[in-house]
């Protein structure tokens, strides 16, 4: 309200622009957070955490959150699951796989600002008391030790058990504090399965499943961690009649690319579909579609045609570049689709 | 996918100034191969294969230029920008205790300084799309609204759609002369050109409102190319952003000011300061096109342009001011013109870098390349404009009496 206000000082810049040159999180257009510490946990993971700038409101347990980063002066964006309790401040524990999370685990140092959308996700606790099975791989178990440490400590009636698999004893992440919780507390019982050595749970037939956790029917059921494990486990759930016990996480999602250039254009807010070949442009399939594009230039230098990617993958006709992106904006004036994309507009 | 333009009617071009629709229907990337069918005079020992080749030259650079963009521009932008936030905030504080001279003059250069980065090297070249890549919010073209009462969208437009795409062909790129001014000899001398003097003069002290209403495009709605509703939303947008720098300049800032018996002089400094920037801006950006050597083209003369040919019209469309570092970045490195101009959506602080590879490869190809120091090319665009301003059969022994032929006939 005062910052509203006082931008009657400030026009056309926000007061918060001219704030940022103390406080790194004032911002009036991106929400930000500032990393409060570092903690290494088992190889090549650790965990951030980070206080919120205004506009962040509390995770639940289970719950991720977009975090984005600037690599070579580009922002990236990834979702990572919180692994810090409900009502803490936000946390998360990321694995050295894939170029972003490789640089948040490399580089990220206290002070360090980052990028955020607030909290979303529905793999939450369920709102009453329950029989809890935790089926989690790799760093799939990353919102389910959220979920973990708001429950366990708090509720005596908890009963939670926990099947984690990982590929040695030494990368089972939260593998100590796992071991205190389940000492201290009586709620929660921890599996781990060490594929190197045990091999990955079969789920073929329950009997795996049997041994780690015989009541598993009857409990309410969450499974996070690899495309995998997670269809599979879909898959026992399913044909055991008990799917709607389960929910799933699922941290990847599916490329549409095809191979070749040319292909399927979905302008989403239009509702209109056309194909192009490799040498038409998204504007041309679109004007063709009779979808109201914009344009300007159109020949790659005003920008007036900036359309977000949805999904799919585009190739800039002046350099044979690639992009795929999602939300990123596309000049369609030079841009030929490669395989089906979906378009913003 | 030939760039085509369109047959004009032959009334727009004997008045050489009323204008076609703003675009040809044309799209994707202008082809490699094939050349105009009348080169431009400075260019016209180049062979279509010369012309293909330098093309190719230049993109390379380009390339270059695109693949190597990282965190040193990221921070470079970056600096730019937290200079020109602190240098706004010092220099409006300072103006609060603007009853003590010298704090005036240090307010009023400061804020003075402060929007001409704002405007020049920061908001020009953002709304370019030059710092899209970053993908940052704050820094992107389709978001960032400068200190200057043209809005940005709307200029965007007219600049880079209009007047990038363009370049200097009479008739289509409205900058030459932007509605108001011959600079060209090849635009036809009409009676209000007497004025061309003072009219440019005029425009000098009040550049952003000369910018913001000839963004409007006016003409264009007479003309029947632009639609009254385009223009109604263009002005309601423009009355919206007037009226916020207005009441911000020259109404809450100098009443703050009042508290501590500053009102007036706060008044007279955020004045003078957005004046300071008008006269640079407008000095800066005449120079880059209305120097005496700086080449016009007919419509004619564009059909059939490749990709080749059209990174020619960019260097022979425009001049350069050549100056230190420090110069460049209060131009908003637009003392690069003829680079800006061959890539307009390259970062800001990569003309300088690649500024020797483009004269090199003008001087290789026997082109022209434009530059001199400010005060040189400043002289040259008033002389023009100043030349411009009678007729063309103009004769000093006889000045009354042919004005007076050529008013008769115009």
């Amino acid at each position: 309200m005062a910052l509203s206000a006082a931008s009657v000082f400030t026009a056309p810049r926000h007061p918060q622009d001219f704030l940022q040159l103390v406080n790194p999180l004032s911002s009036a257009r991106q929400l930000r957070g500032v990393v409060t510490s570092v903690t290494p946990e088992c190889s090549g993971s650790v965990t951030i955490a980070f206080r919120p700038g205004r506009g962040w409101h509390a995770h639940e347990a289970g719950q991720y959150a977009r975090i984005g980063v600037e690599i070579d002066g580009v922002r990236q964006w990834r979702s990572y699951s919180l692994s810090a309790p409900a009502g803490q401040d936000p946390a998360i524990t990321v694995t050295a796989v894939g170029r972003v999370s490789r640089h948040l685990v490399e580089s990220t140092r206290v002070g360090d600002v980052l990028f955020l959308a607030p909290p979303q996700g529905d793999f939450l606790l369920p709102t009453g008391p329950r029989p809890l099975l935790m089926l989690t791989a790799g760093s799939g178990i990353t919102p389910v030790m959220s979920m973990i440490r708001t429950l366990v400590p708090r509720r005596p009636d908890a009963d939670v058990v926990l099947i984690h698999s990982a590929r040695t004893p030494q990368d089972a992440l939260f593998r100590a504090e796992l071991a205190t919780l389940a000492a201290d507390h009586d709620g929660l019982h921890v599996a781990h399965r060490y594929t190197a050595t045990d091999g990955r749970i079969d789920f073929t037939s329950p009997a795996d499943l049997d041994a780690l956790c015989p009541d598993w029917r009857s409990r309410k059921a969450y499974v996070c961690g690899p495309a995998e494990l997670l269809d599979d486990a879909s898959q026992m759930w399913h044909d055991h009649h008990v799917a709607d016990a389960l929910s799933v996480e699922r941290f990847e999602t599916a490329l549409l690319t095809d191979a070749g250039a040319g292909g399927r254009v979905v302008f989403e807010k239009s509702d209109k579909e056309a194909v192009a070949d490799g040498s038409t442009t998204l504007l041309e399939a679109g004007e063709d579609a009779g979808v109201l594009m914009p344009h300007g230039c159109r020949m790659g230098i005003c920008r007036s045609c900036l359309v977000p990617l949805r999904a799919g993958q585009i190739k800039d006709l002046r350099t044979g570049e690639t992009h795929a992106d999602e939300g990123e904006l596309i000049q369609t004036c030079i841009s030929a689709p490669c395989g089906t994309v979906h378009l913003d507009v | 996918m030939t760039l085509t333009a369109e047959t004009t009617n032959s009334t727009a071009q004997d008045i050489g100034r009323s204008h076609t629709p703003p675009k040809a229907r044309r799209t994707g990337a202008l082809p490699t191969e094939g050349g105009v069918l009348v080169r431009p005079p400075a260019a016209a020992h180049l062979s279509d294969d010369d012309v293909r080749r330098l093309g190719e030259e230049l993109d390379a650079i380009r390339d270059e230029v695109i693949a190597s963009r990282g965190s040193r521009d990221a921070a470079y932008i970056r600096r730019m920008i937290k200079l020109q936030k602190s240098l706004e905030l010092a220099g409006r504080v300072a103006l609060l205790g603007s009853r003590y001279k010298p704090l005036w003059f240090l307010g009023t250069g400061m804020v003075a300084t402060g929007k001409i980065l704002d405007n020049m090297e920061i908001g020009h070249n953002v709304l370019h799309g030059q710092w899209d890549w970053m993908r940052d919010p704050d820094i992107h073209s389709t978001t960032y609204e400068w200190d200057f009462v043209a809005p940005a969208r709307g200029w965007q437009h007219t600049h880079n759609d209009l007047h990038h795409t363009w370049t200097n062909v009479i008739g289509k790129d409205r900058d030459v002369g932007y509605n108001i001014l011959r600079v060209s000899p090849d635009q036809p001398w009409q009676k209000r050109d007497l004025f061309n003097p003072a009219v440019n003069l005029g425009l000098s002290f009040v550049f952003e409102w000369g910018i913001a209403s000839y963004d409007l495009e006016w003409d264009m709605v007479k003309a029947g190319y632009k639609s009254r509703e385009q223009f109604d939303s263009d002005l309601a947008a423009l009355r919206v952003k007037a009226q916020d720098q207005i009441v911000k300049e020259y109404m809450m800032l100098p009443a703050v000011a009042m508290l501590t018996k500053s009102g007036r002089r706060a008044l007279t400094g955020a004045l003078t300061a957005n004046v300071i920037r008008n006269m640079w801006a407008h000095a800066v950006i005449f120079c880059g096109h209305f120097p005496e050597d700086v080449d016009t083209f007919s419509e004619d003369m564009i059909d059939g342009e490749t990709r080749g040919d059209w990174y020619i019209r960019q260097m022979l469309g425009s001049a350069n001011i050549s100056g230190s570092r420090l110069f460049h970045t209060l131009t908003g490195n637009l003392s690069h013109q003829i680079e800006h101009h061959l890539f307009p959506d390259i970062p800001s602080n990569r003309y300088i870098e690649i500024a020797p590879r483009v004269r090199e490869i003008c001087s290789r190809y026997g082109l022209p390349y434009t530059t001199g120091p400010l005060g040189l090319q400043l002289a040259s665009t008033w002389k023009q404009i100043c030349r411009l301003a009678v007729p063309d059969d103009f004769d000093r022994r006889r000045p009354i009496a042919s004005i007076r032929r050529a008013w008769a006939s115009a």
